[in-house]
């Protein structure tokens, strides 16, 4: 699987007070941000726990069924065993929780040849794209 | 069976690659414990009280001889504690008066996985590249994610079946496995399928429960049941569809599915599961899975909606074995010599009438192999006992078996004439009880012997009512009863759908056992699904056998002329049954003595 997934380092991610980009909670529906969307450019999606999976169907929801186009970008307890899940579900960039060492990352996406399900990235299921 | 594909192969070693690079990071202390937990639990490697327990993955309950053969490799060469664990696990369970922990052995759960309770950490990552060699893995055996799959023990074979689970169960493997978006749900999620009109999968204790029907126009589809499930709070499923065209379970499960992840509670454990969220929001639950579901088909493009062309390459695997060719006898020949060797010898008589089913073919039957004896714990294989039934299956049953259920083994595919020769094999082996569904044919989880979880053991107590229960007219007698073990209230030995069941609770650091009446796993032995009630206080394991045998007087006092236990509490009433058990508890200078 090709990693399109931007890590960025804890450092990195600063938060600038821009008017275009949303914090959003992770038990916020998505879809009650709808009519403000085109304004942003960034949506910060948190995992409080890396066990947490609210913040997928959220990106889901954002990327499939709302048709965001901009950054969603993961934050919070993200380590390196969900970064291939969260370039699924239609995460574009990623911090790292501070002391993660990245050097695993790139084999966690060069592991899998692909996958049975579709995703919010690949809506169609294997069997469909390879019938 | 179903046929792995290159691509299926493929996913399943690179799962195991992916297993051992996390566990080399654990080893290396890259990868904190509280970090690897969740992903080695995602693997069926679950640490229990002394060591870990391996949990295997049988997709549907189905194994063949081959796959056995590999399992009875790990039991012999991997599930092999360290002394030092081993001393410490025998001297510790030694002081609740366990006399002996096996080891090198099997065990059939009632989630018709496979497990193992010895294998060091160490060794896991060879163990799961020798399962990946048969096709076989621990994906989703364990953790807050959509686990294994189970199914009716005679699948494709039940001579009451409305159409064969296998192919949709197989199909939801593929898509529940790895799902990327419900890996981390609030609480484990199970999902049971029968295709039969006798529910014999207990679909109604799921998280979702699937049952395959026809509507008047004679469609395929499914009953789709939401938020069953045992533990602290036994519910059984809502039905949330009463009817739902086959192709599209994948899209309504990802419905149902989705708004658990994210409404489902995540504050507290004991209300985690589905049905906590299902009962607590009731009609807002229902009306939020339809909206989704409405949102996947006509927003989505409904990409899961299964196409007749991969229906049909799954089903393929699952149309019936090609069975050894040779000139067969008329029906009415084998039917004359079963009769002559069943008058001739009252156990295989015995054996016939409670092992042996019926099947759709009528020149075959569905028998099964009990694990069911004195000396070994219900469900338990050695390694030798693996491989024997390995070659069990080979010899009679085109190579297949299933896990079942009740914890034992299922060879669905028996020549009728082959009855005899197979009943002197499984004798031989020790597989010939002749007790399906009787009394000592009972569920029972490990327990507090092997269990982190436990509040007693079960063990013990399956022991002791095995052992006073030996007398087989006493059992024919008795009939069929449906008796359930669990040492805790997590529930995996399924006391709440005994007609009798026993829990094991924890009173100042002491075994105790609260015995409950009346439950049901929804077959037709039983009624509509039903979690059973207590007695009253809970009994020492001692009390326990005496509390069996009070309940078993009174039914045998109460019965009608062929009636049942289960029938026969209903009709009666708990009261007599009660007073009973509560009448067997030990005086207090017997309790002192």
């Amino acid at each position: 699987m090709n990693k399109t997934l931007k890590l960025i380092a804890a450092e990195e991610h600063v938060d600038d007070g821009s008017p275009k980009v949303l914090q959003l909670a992770n038990d916020a529906d998505p879809l009650a941000i709808a009519v403000c969307l085109q304004d942003i450019d960034r949506i910060d999606l948190n995992f409080p726990k890396f066990t947490d999976g609210r913040a997928y169907s959220q990106a889901f929801l954002l990327r499939r069924r709302m048709g965001f186009q901009g950054e969603i970008r993961a934050t919070g307890d993200v380590l390196i065993d969900q970064l291939v899940q969260m370039q699924r579900m239609g995460f574009t960039s990623a911090v790292l929780r501070e002391g993660v060492d990245a050097s695993a990352a790139q084999r966690q996406f060069d592991r899998f040849a692909a996958f049975y399900q579709g995703d919010a990235v690949k809506a169609e299921p294997h069997f469909a794209a390879n019938p | 069976m179903y046929q792995y594909t290159d691509f299926d192969r493929q996913f399943v070693r690179q799962r195991a690659a992916q297993f051992r690079d996390q566990l080399e990071r654990w080893q290396a202390g890259k990868l904190a414990e509280d970090e690897f937990k969740p992903l080695r639990l995602q693997n069926g490697w679950y640490v229990q009280r002394y060591a870990p327990m391996l949990r295997v993955a049988v997709p549907y309950g189905e194994l063949s001889s081959r796959q056995l053969r590999v399992l009875a490799r790990i039991a012999r060469e991997y599930d092999e504690p360290e002394a030092a664990v081993y001393k410490l696990a025998t001297e510790k369970q030694g002081i609740l008066g366990t006399k002996h922990l096996p080891t090198h052995y099997g065990h059939f759960t009632t989630r018709q996985n496979v497990q193992f309770n010895w294998i060091p950490l160490s060794k896991s990552a060879d163990v799961m590249d020798l399962l990946a060699t048969v096709d076989m893995h621990g994906i989703q055996t364990s953790g807050n994610c959509i686990r294994n799959i189970t199914s009716d023990e005679r699948a494709g074979v039940a001579h009451d079946e409305i159409a064969d689970p296998r192919p949709f169960a197989e199909i939801m493997r593929q898509w529940s496995t790895l799902h990327p978006e419900f890996a981390f749900l609030p609480r484990k999620f199970k999902i049971a399928i029968t295709g039969a009109t006798e529910d014999r999968a207990a679909t109604g204790w799921h998280d979702v429960g699937l049952h395959l029907i026809k509507n008047d126009a004679g469609e395929l589809g499914f009953r789709v049941q939401v938020g069953g499930g045992m533990g602290r709070t036994p519910i059984i499923g809502t039905v949330l569809r009463e009817f739902l065209p086959w192709h599209q379970i994948m899209n309504y499960l990802e419905a149902v599915v989705r708004v658990y992840n994210r409404y489902g509670r995540r504050d507290n454990i004991y209300k985690a599961r589905i049905k906590i969220l299902v009962k607590a929001e009731g009609q807002r639950y229902i009306d939020d899975v339809e909206a989704e579901y409405q949102q996947i088909i006509t927003h989505d493009g409904a990409p899961h909606t299964i196409t007749q062309a991969e229906f049909d390459r799954v089903a393929a695997s699952f149309v019936p074995p090609t069975l050894a060719t040779r000139v067969l006898q008329a029906a009415d020949v084998t039917e004359a010599a079963l009769q002559k060797h069943a008058a001739d010898d009252v156990m295989f008589a015995r054996w016939l009438a409670r092992n042996v089913a019926p099947h759709q073919n009528p020149a075959l039957r569905a028998v099964t192999l009990s694990f069911k004896r004195l000396k070994q714990a219900p469900g338990d294989a050695t390694a030798d006992q693996l491989d024997t039934a390995a070659r069990l299956a080979e010899r009679f049953s085109a190579g297949e078996a299933r896990v079942t259920h009740d914890q034992n083994l299922l060879l669905p595919w028996v020549h009728a004439e082959d009855l005899h020769a197979l009943w002197l094999a499984a004798r031989e082996a020790g597989f010939a009880s002749a007790n399906v569904r009787l009394l000592t044919d009972m569920i029972a989880c490990p327990g507090g012997d092997f269990c982190d979880l436990a509040n007693a053991r079960s063990i013990p107590i399956a022991e002791a009512i095995t052992e006073r229960y030996q007398d087989l007219d006493e059992l024919d007698d008795l009939g069929e009863i449906d008796l359930h073990i669990s040492g805790c209230i997590n529930s995996c030995g399924h006391h709440h759908s005994g007609h009798i069941g026993i829990l094991g609770v924890d009173k100042d650091g002491k075994e105790w056992y609260q015995v409950s009446l009346g439950g049901s796993d929804g077959s037709d032995l039983s009624g509509a699904p039903l979690a059973g009630k207590a007695v009253g206080p809970s009994f020492t394991g001692a009390e326990v056998p005496e509390v069996i045998e009070a309940v078993l007087t009174t039914y045998r006092d109460t019965r009608n002329a062929g009636e049942t236990f289960i029938d026969t509490l209903r009709r009666v009433g708990p009261d007599p049954f009660k007073a009973a058990a509560n009448g067997a508890r030990f005086k207090a200078e017997e309790v002192a003595a």
